[in-house]
């Protein structure tokens, strides 16, 4: 058992390795309510993190593709920002993609 | 099954059928990717189904083919959800009208989008075990499907980017995170968590600077976060 978790390649053993990955996701997604349930009341400053967490995150899952891209991208992204303060998200996404394609197929 | 069941249920299925798209995109990706990386398909596939998590599915494959001890796939795979323990937390806040089973059960469908989705619902109301299920756990045989199919094609996707792939789930997830601004220093949080998250995915590299990123601003808000006066019952001495 010792062996199978220190020693490097482990190929006879993939399956036990994606259900043991399986397990660790679950932990992570059950694991937040499980120690934050154990308090009755939760603390101020652990409330204001806790609203937090969305804008927090989801802008790290934004990010990457304004570093990675071209100006095109950033256009495009920058018309989904204004379009976001009046529309749906599924508005602001069809905006968003007619750029890209569009541009994309222009040769931007 | 009530009617207000079916009502709700379906609201959340509507939700979810854009990002469907975008998921799938990755699904297929990942299965391409699964089985050109030494997996066969019934362990690509068997990826998708056990983990549900497409940016550490992807982790696992390079650290699989890397060839590295599977103490630190374990660490890395926990470090790169780490976002989700943040996302069991929070929302933990909303499942009022979940029972334990529909809790445990509802959390192993998770994802990025669906935590998003779950906020903003609890914002605009209740969040229902109906309307949870409705957009969680549709995406859950998308993803089982597009795994098959990228997989089963393998190197046939020749060009995903000329279609805006690539984008797809960016800009989504932009017009979520707009959708979050009314929220106390939603901006002041933003800009410290893209900070952060730029300079760690330069120096470092993805996906660090999700972890990494996203923590700075969490911590942000709980330094400056004030209480209100209600929550102390209008005596509030700060």
């Amino acid at each position: 058992m010792f062996e199978f978790f220190v020693a490097p390649g482990n190929a006879g053993n993939v399956w036990l390795i994606i259900l043991l990955t399986g397990v660790v996701t679950y932990i992570t997604r059950s694991g937040g309510y499980l120690v934050l349930s154990r308090f009755k009341n939760l603390h101020p400053r652990a409330e204001a993190a806790l609203e937090a967490v969305p804008g927090a995150v989801l802008v790290t899952l934004v990010l990457p593709s304004l570093l990675e891209n071209g100006s095109l991208e950033v256009v495009a992204m920058g018309a989904a920002l204004v379009a976001s303060l009046r529309l749906s998200p599924i508005w602001v996404l069809a905006i968003g993609m007619v750029i890209v394609i569009g541009g994309r197929a222009a040769g931007f | 099954m009530s009617s207000s069941f079916r009502v709700d249920f379906l609201q959340g299925l509507k939700d979810c059928l854009p990002i469907m798209f975008a998921v799938a995109f990755f699904g297929m990706l990942f299965g391409a990717t699964g089985v050109n990386n030494g997996l066969t398909f019934w362990q690509t596939l068997g990826s998708s189904a056990a983990v549900f998590a497409g940016a550490s599915q992807f982790v696992f494959l390079e650290l699989y083919n890397q060839q590295v001890p599977v103490w630190l796939v374990l660490l890395t795979v926990f470090a790169v959800n780490f976002r989700h323990f943040l996302y069991s937390a929070s929302v933990g806040r909303h499942l009022d009208q979940f029972n334990w089973v529909q809790k445990y059960f509802g959390f192993f469908f998770l994802s990025d989008p669906a935590f998003a989705a779950s906020e903003q619902k609890a914002e605009q109301g209740k969040l229902t075990p109906a309307y949870y299920f409705g957009y969680a756990s549709s995406l859950y045989p998308v993803w089982l499907i597009v795994t098959a199919l990228g997989a089963y094609m393998g190197n046939l996707i020749t060009d995903p980017n000329a279609l805006g792939m690539d984008m797809l789930l960016s800009i989504y997830f932009l017009a979520l995170l707009m959708g979050f601004r009314s929220r106390p220093n939603w901006l002041t949080v933003v800009l410290a968590s893209a900070v952060v998250s730029a300079i760690v995915y330069k120096w470092l590299g993805a996906p660090w600077h999700i972890t990494l990123g996203a923590l700075a601003g969490i911590v942000l808000a709980a330094a400056i976060g004030k209480p209100t006066p209600s929550e102390y019952g209008g005596a509030a001495d700060v």
